[in-house]
């Protein structure tokens, strides 16, 4: 029943209109109903998030940051109720602190992967989070893990999450090919993320992204009058 | 099953399907899934036409309650043809919506259906109408529908364009149809589409071996 909730943004409103004396988002959950975005190119990942959270009807933050660093060179990408999401996200990046200085080396992104997928599964009932773990490590690479609600985890080259991302399967399933430069997955996911921001009332603001490699992280902001200009019509 | 009975009563009966139609130089081009599903768990048809002839250049697809639609549309073709025969001419376009859409209108708390009209006419050449379930008619260039159509809303965004060949058009069409069939699990099977134009309407079915395959598949 969590799960549905979120998904369906009116629903709220429907059986919360008890009292009209008080307005409709002071009962409402603060969530990150919102589009967030990882690909995997040759030497890295690229993420992406909107910059929305809402309360109902009322935005409560519209320059959220929903790209959390977890360690150095391994981030997530937050969905789902806000309050879940930063919780989850405090507990992994400590365990996964403690993990790293026992080992003496940089951590693997698929031990952080793992770690939120052990939360999100045992606390499955009480939790409303769709996480997208990605990163950088000397094994494997440039890697992007889903953990959607309900606690999966599946590596995917590609992967989107939250309410927005529903507009915007077609969108990546015709335009993203393996073996795409950095550049070409920063431009794909500042397009997919403007138009899933375009269709989604819980996403908008401005774009965030950030590039994890070897080198290190490297972000930026695309404000809402610089958004590329996909739509055609 | 509480689930679905909650959907029920606050989306509506499950739209099981992914409609679509888009404007292109010279006629438009409507075209839907063909699958039929009960509960969203059994494939009822799997070579269902939902898009429907009313009139000789003016067709239909169905979204929500396909009893509900097609007694719709079984009442709508009846009095387009009579309109026709007092008019003595084709109708009009946007005279096939308005009929839908007054019995869309009328019957709102009965029933729980929503069309697309494209059609070619005389008066503005070829249109697109959305008679959506509450009873509001609306006209636009391109247009999708269904429970697929949600996956497919960045693509038809970013890749449409005004004045489009026919050609073109009909790739357009049956990529986002296959996007969406790749997506949604209640759309599925062949891609039925018409294009309508001055000269009449032809019928083109894309067999689910033949439609366009994306990276992952």
């Amino acid at each position: 029943m969590a799960a549905t909730m979120s998904m369906m943004p009116g629903f709220r409103s429907n059986i919360s209109s008890q009292n009209d004396l008080v307005p409709d988002w002071t009962r409402t959950e603060v969530s990150t109903g919102t589009t967030i975005m990882a690909v995997e190119y040759d030497g890295g990942v690229v993420i992406g998030a909107d910059s929305r959270t809402t309360t109902g009807a009322y935005i409560a933050n519209r320059v959220t940051d929903k790209l959390t660093p977890i360690h150095d060179r391994i981030f997530c990408c937050r969905s789902g109720s806000a309050a879940d999401t930063q919780a989850i996200a405090d507990v992994v990046s400590y365990q996964l602190g403690f993990h790293s200085i026992e080992l003496d080396e940089a951590p693997l992104v698929e031990t952080a992967a793992h770690l939120f997928k052990a939360s999100c599964y045992r606390y499955r009932e009480e939790l409303t989070a769709g996480i997208l773990v990605a990163g950088w490590d000397r094994r494997k690479g440039g890697q992007v893990y889903c953990v959607p609600i309900g606690g999966m985890l599946v590596r995917q080259p590609v992967a989107v999450g939250g309410s927005g991302s529903t507009y915007i399967y077609g969108f990546m399933d015709s335009n993203y090919k393996p073996s795409m430069s950095k550049e070409q997955c920063l431009e794909l996911t500042a397009a997919a993320l403007t138009l899933a921001m375009e269709r989604d009332g819980s996403s908008g603001g401005v774009v965030r992204l950030a590039s994890i490699s070897e080198e290190g992280v490297e972000r930026r902001v695309i404000l809402g009058n610089q958004l590329p200009k996909i739509s055609t019509h | 099953m509480e689930r679905r009975c909650l959907d029920a009563k606050y989306k509506g009966v499950s739209t099981g399907t992914t409609i679509l139609a888009a404007i292109f130089d010279g006629g438009v081009v409507i075209g839907s899934d063909s699958r039929a599903s009960i509960g969203g768990e059994y494939v009822s048809s799997k070579t269902i036409n939902k898009v429907i002839q009313v009139h000789d250049r003016i067709f239909c697809c169905m979204a929500g309650s396909l009893a509900d639609a097609q007694a719709v549309l079984k009442a709508a073709k009846f009095h387009l043809s009579f309109h026709s025969v007092q008019m003595e001419s084709s109708p009009l376009v946007i005279a096939a919506a308005t009929v839908l859409k007054e019995l869309c209108y009328q019957n709102k708390d009965e029933l729980q259906a929503g069309f697309l009209t494209a059609g070619w006419d005389r008066k503005k050449g070829p249109q697109i109408y959305v008679a959506s379930l509450g009873g509001m008619l609306l006209e636009q260039s391109v247009t999708i529908g269904g429970s697929g159509s949600t996956y497919i809303y960045g693509y038809v965004d970013a890749k449409y364009r005004p004045n489009m060949s026919r050609e073109e058009c009909l790739q357009f069409a049956t990529n986002a149809l296959a996007l969406a069939m790749g997506r949604d699990n209640v759309s599925g099977g062949v891609a039925h589409l018409v294009v309508i134009t001055e000269s009449g309407a032809e019928h083109v079915v894309v067999p689910g071996d033949k439609l366009p395959k994306f990276h992952d598949e």
